[in-house]
């Protein structure tokens, strides 16, 4: 009996902005602890917020790019204690937040819906300290047997946008492409320059399992995830466990677990006395924020093209569906253009869709250094047969950054095996491997191989294997 | 409509807000609450289904300021006031839960 | 100086920065008569938590080199003005008169507070109040009580009752106080002396210590209407560091003051007045009395709403605070008090540190907050509070300004009500409608109770209305000479 994988994602991503998002401290990382703050972003008594324009348009063009409804909001504080917290609330938007219902598309066709994208302040920073007086900051930094902390409050007051995804996701895999979908998102729109490993986004996954069209089963949320690796190894494994305690008929509990990536495995938080209660009310200290036609259309005229619109334009370009993982690829590694002008040169889509894959995306050539003449015309001098695809690959490491294709090719000493040259060493092949050949000609399709390794040795590797095939082929039917 | 208010309801209302009451406390802070609630029992008596709340009496809307930095404190004057500082951070006990 | 002080007097704020501008006279001089002052009856009165000599004294003397030098020195030059210690001033003690917050130095001012530097006021001191501005008699205060300057056996009022004390008292012309339920009005109608809480909104909240967000307003505290007037002009508009401040320019109040009240309709408002004190009562029936004298028509005014105004409040206000107040916790300033973890820590410290009525009003609002709760307490509380909003602009349609009582009574004797919070809380039923509202409303000094302690009579307006209300305040004013 099988079990469905349920995941929900909620995404925090800090914004772009040049300051906080109720007060003017910049919004600038790795500042000397407490130097980046103010009455206001500590809390002070008697300060107030000021909602910074810009964070609202980074956060109105995230909820554009995920087709959102945008609408009329108010912030609501959300009250509870905790020492990285400066007013022990935490100004938010609950009932009423500025982007609600929307989808992200991912590269292989499926559609995550998206239930709401709001905005929020993040809180400071809390380092767990070890030891005696003096004990050495940061030292381990894990909460459990710590002896005091010690709490930083340059954070307190960034703005964060907090995008909370359906229980769409139905696998790990799905969950790491979602993530790095959402991350080319918010970076096409600069909203966020969202990197896990720096914080800047931060993602908690709510996992539950159920048999397949059963009603959704009891979740738990898993936190202290700091990679992709982490995520898709965290889902992983909460998926069975919560299968195994399910099938030994245990009972899943509604609770925040701990990821540790050391150890692979999840485990409960200190548990609670009672739940927290956060009672949300509207933040009396803040005006609604209704952005208006204007504002909005502005926003979505301004949104760059989305990575799902650029895989569906090449791949309409370039003849083959959208869905298809070397355009997911291409993209991703933003070589359209590269395609582009390939394309244009006459080279067959395939061919460049593979090569820009393999030899150039996955060599992690970046897309800014790649000189796009130089890979088409290398492409071309393949796709005409005047190099192997071995030979392409070779003269690509090497022009990529500018060059002559001929010219490397010279170099390598990948001359063009003359076309009587290699039908000789082919007819060479056949005659000294006679039981081999009569045995081909009789069906045997599978010594194509044995012919072409012949031709190619004798050749020293310069003869292209299709062309072999090809002459096979000629030959067998004469 | 919500019963009279018990002393669970006070010593768990007491704990959110992280106050210690003693047993006098709880109990005469039960019999003056309730009292006050009582009143608030009129209120709830009140058909207002279709009137909207006010959360602030000032119809503003989109009050914004431009996304440019002021001057921050100086870290001096502001640790000055810290009960307990180090190394230009907060010092407190050890925290024992995760964040919610 | 005693209440009912004519403009003319040579201690009104008006008279002082007019002669101290015209190098009449000095501010260092006007400053050491006030200190005597202070130091002959303070240690009865307890109007101060805090009396600044030497820095007061250097803002004088820069007064007096401004006026020297030939500089404008402001339109409140040298003028001695006490602050209530719920308001922050910088470098100098901000208590909100509770323990918690004890000797805690704000590293900023608040706006209201750069405002009369600017406009060269002296600022002699801070002021003793309820803690946290919650109560009616200012005996909350963790620091011992005010005692009413008229009867030092009997409050102030509160929660503003050392400002109040001080300007009746003679040891200040003005002074700034906080109203949320009636927090100015009460203990200016206690004290004998003008109190004015604005408009919400026309007075910036930024450095004031928020007790409840949507209620707070900052008011200028007087003996006479022209220098609340004077005060009110320097605080007033709008402050871009506080999102719920008005935008656009503020007409002055103090220009309009004579114009009287001809032709202006005035509503007695039933609710607000009728279950007063009978002495009361006769006060507010002889200020309409007056206002008709000097042109204006008086009617019955009706709120039907307002009898729900105290239970909506008392739900509102709390919860809101419930919330302001979290942030007292031990970790960044104040008192702490350790712990063998962050919460224990946060529970000693607080309750250490707050006081009973504190303690209540946090509780309560916690409560009116939680979760199953909120609908029928802080959500239909909010309704309550649209409905009053609503019976107002009915009111409006009909009148100009309203006319009421200020304080059910006259000042009770210290102790009285103390261990009774909601007969506390009824001290507030007159005013609190205005809070709720957002609308201005001031009490003026009208005559005396049976008791011969002091009355005041409340004046209501609309929204930005101010200029209005001064002028029925102005009219009543003069017909107590």
């Amino acid at each position: 009996m099988t079990w469905e994988t349920v995941v929900g994602l909620e995404v925090h991503c800090e914004l772009a902005t040049a300051t906080k998002l109720f007060c003017g401290c910049p919004n600038a990382f790795g500042r000397q602890p407490n130097t980046n703050v103010c009455p206001v972003c500590l809390g002070l008594p008697g300060s107030l917020p000021v909602l910074n324009r810009q964070a609202v348009e980074l956060a109105m063009r995230i909820g554009a790019a995920l087709h959102c409804d945008v609408r009329r909001s108010i912030f609501a504080r959300k009250n509870y204690f905790y020492p990285d917290m400066p007013k022990d609330y935490q100004v938010s938007q609950y009932d009423l937040p500025l982007n609600v219902g929307g989808h992200l598309d991912l590269p292989d066709g499926t559609r995550v819906g998206i239930e709401r994208a709001h905005m929020e302040e993040d809180t400071g920073k809390t380092t767990h300290v070890h030891g005696g007086a003096g004990g050495a900051p940061g030292a381990s930094g894990r909460i459990a047997g710590a002896s005091y902390a010690l709490v930083d409050y340059n954070r307190a007051g960034v703005p964060l946008v907090e995008i909370v995804s359906s229980p769409g996701i139905r696998s790990p895999e799905q969950a790491r492409a979602y993530v790095a979908e959402l991350r080319d998102v918010l970076v096409a729109t600069g909203a966020s320059d969202a990197r896990m490993e720096e914080g800047s986004m931060r993602v908690d996954a709510n996992v539950s399992v159920r048999r397949p069209g059963a009603a959704l089963g009891t979740r738990a949320e898993i936190k202290n995830l700091n990679s992709v690796r982490s995520l898709v190894r965290a889902i992983a494994f909460e998926a069975r466990r919560q299968a195994d305690l399910l099938e030994a008929g245990g009972a899943v509990v509604q609770e925040t677990r701990h990821w540790d990536e050391g150890e692979g495995r999840t485990s409960p938080l200190r548990s609670k006395e009672e739940a927290e209660d956060y009672r949300y009310f509207p933040e009396p200290d803040l005006v609604p924020l209704d952005p208006g036609e204007d504002w909005k259309a502005a926003v979505r005229a301004g949104l760059p093209v989305l990575p799902v619109e650029r895989r569906a334009a090449l791949a309409a370009a370039a003849g083959v569906d959208a869905t298809d993982p070397d355009v997911a690829v291409v993209v991703g590694a933003g070589l359209d253009g590269l395609l582009t002008t390939a394309l244009g040169a006459g080279v067959d889509a395939r061919l460049a869709l593979t090569r820009a894959t393999n030899e150039v995306a996955g060599r992690g050539v970046e897309a800014a250094a790649v000189d796009a003449g130089a890979f088409a015309s290398t492409l071309r001098l393949e796709q005409g047969g005047r190099l192997t695809a071995t030979q392409s690959k070779q003269v690509l490491a090497r022009v990529l950054s500018g060059g002559d294709p001929e010219a490397v090719a010279a170099e390598l000493g990948f001359e063009a095996l003359a076309g009587d040259t290699l039908a000789a060493a082919v007819d060479e092949a056949i005659a000294a491997n006679p039981g081999e050949w009569a045995r081909y000609r009789a069906g045997e399709e599978k010594l194509t191989g044995f012919f072409v390794g012949r031709v190619m040795a004798a050749t020293r590797g310069k003869a292209d294997g299709k062309a072999v095939t090809a002459l096979l082929r000629q030959r067998r039917h004469a | 409509m919500a019963e009279r208010l018990t002393r669970d309801d006070v010593l768990k209302v007491a704990r959110l807000a992280r106050l210690h009451l003693t047993e006098e406390e709880v109990e005469r802070f039960t019999g003056q609450l309730a009292a006050v609630l009582e009143h608030a029992a009129d209120l709830a008596a009140l058909d207002l289904h279709d009137v909207p709340p006010t959360a602030r009496p000032v119809p503003l809307v989109n009050v914004l300021r431009a996304d440019e930095p002021r001057p921050c404190l100086d870290r001096d004057e502001v640790l000055a006031e810290a009960p307990a500082a180090e190394d230009g951070r907060f010092r407190v006990p050890p925290i024992l839960g995760e964040a919610p | 100086m005693t209440a009912g002080a004519t403009s003319r007097d040579p201690a009104t704020a008006s008279a002082i920065a007019a002669d101290v501008r015209a190098g009449r006279r000095r501010a260092a001089d006007v400053l050491d008569e006030h200190l005597a002052a202070i130091a002959a009856r303070e240690p009865d009165v307890h109007a101060f938590n805090l009396v600044l000599g030497d820095q007061a004294r250097s803002e004088a003397e820069a007064v007096d080199e401004a006026v020297a030098a030939g500089r404008d020195p402001g339109p409140l030059a040298g003028v001695p003005v006490a602050v209530k210690d719920n308001i922050c001033t910088r470098g100098v003690a901000t208590t909100c008169s509770s323990r918690i917050l004890e000797g805690w130095r704000p590293p900023y001012d608040a706006t209201v507070v750069t405002r009369l530097r600017r406009a060269g006021a002296v600022i002699v001191g801070k002021t003793n109040c309820d803690e946290f501005a919650m109560g009616s008699s200012t005996e909350s205060s963790a620091f011992g009580p005010t005692r009413n300057p008229h009867d030092l056996t009997r409050v102030p009022g509160g929660s503003s009752g050392g400002s109040a004390a001080a300007v009746a008292a003679g040891f200040v012309p003005v002074a700034l106080g906080s109203d949320t339920g009636g927090s100015i009005r009460q203990p200016a109608s206690l004290c004998g002396v003008v109190g004015v809480k604005p408009t919400y909104g026309a007075v910036s909240r930024y450095g004031l210590v928020a007790y409840a967000s949507s209620l707070d307003q900052v008011g200028p505290m007087a003996a006479t209407v022209a220098d609340a007037a004077l005060v009110l002009d320097v605080i007033a508009g709008h402050d871009p560091a506080d999102s719920t401040s008005i935008p656009g320019p503020r007409p002055g109040v103090a220009a309009a003051l004579g114009e009287g009240v001809e032709g202006l309709r005035v509503g007695l408002v039933g609710e607000l007045t009728s279950d007063a004190a009978p002495d009361v009562v006769a006060r507010v029936a002889a200020a309409a009395a007056a206002l008709e004298s000097a042109g204006a028509k008086v009617e019955d005014a009706s709120l039907p709403a307002a009898t729900y105004g105290l239970a909506a409040y008392y739900l509102i206000a709390p919860a809101e605070a419930s919330s302001n107040l979290a942030r007292y916790d031990g970790v960044r300033y104040g008192l702490r008090v350790d712990g063998s973890d962050t919460d224990a820590m946060f529970a000693a410290t607080r309750t250490a540190g707050f006081g009973p009525e504190v303690k209540r009003r946090i509780m309560l609002g916690t409560y009116a907050l939680s979760a199953g709760y909120y609908d029928a307490y802080y959500g239909q509380a909010q309704r309550v509070r649209t409905l009053l909003i609503r019976d107002f602009e009915a009111a409006f349609e009909r009148f100009d300004l309203l006319l009421a009582a200020t304080s059910p009574t006259t000042a009770f004797p210290l102790g009285a009500k103390v261990d009774d919070p909601l007969a506390m809380y009824l001290m507030d039923v007159a005013t609190i409608p205005a809070n709720l509202a957002g609308i201005p409303a001031m009490s003026v000094p009208y005559g005396a109770g049976d008791d011969g302690l002091p009355v005041g009579v409340q004046v209501l307006a609309p929204a930005l209305g101010e200029s209005l209300m001064f002028r029925a305040a102005a009219v009543l004013e003069r017909s107590r000479r």
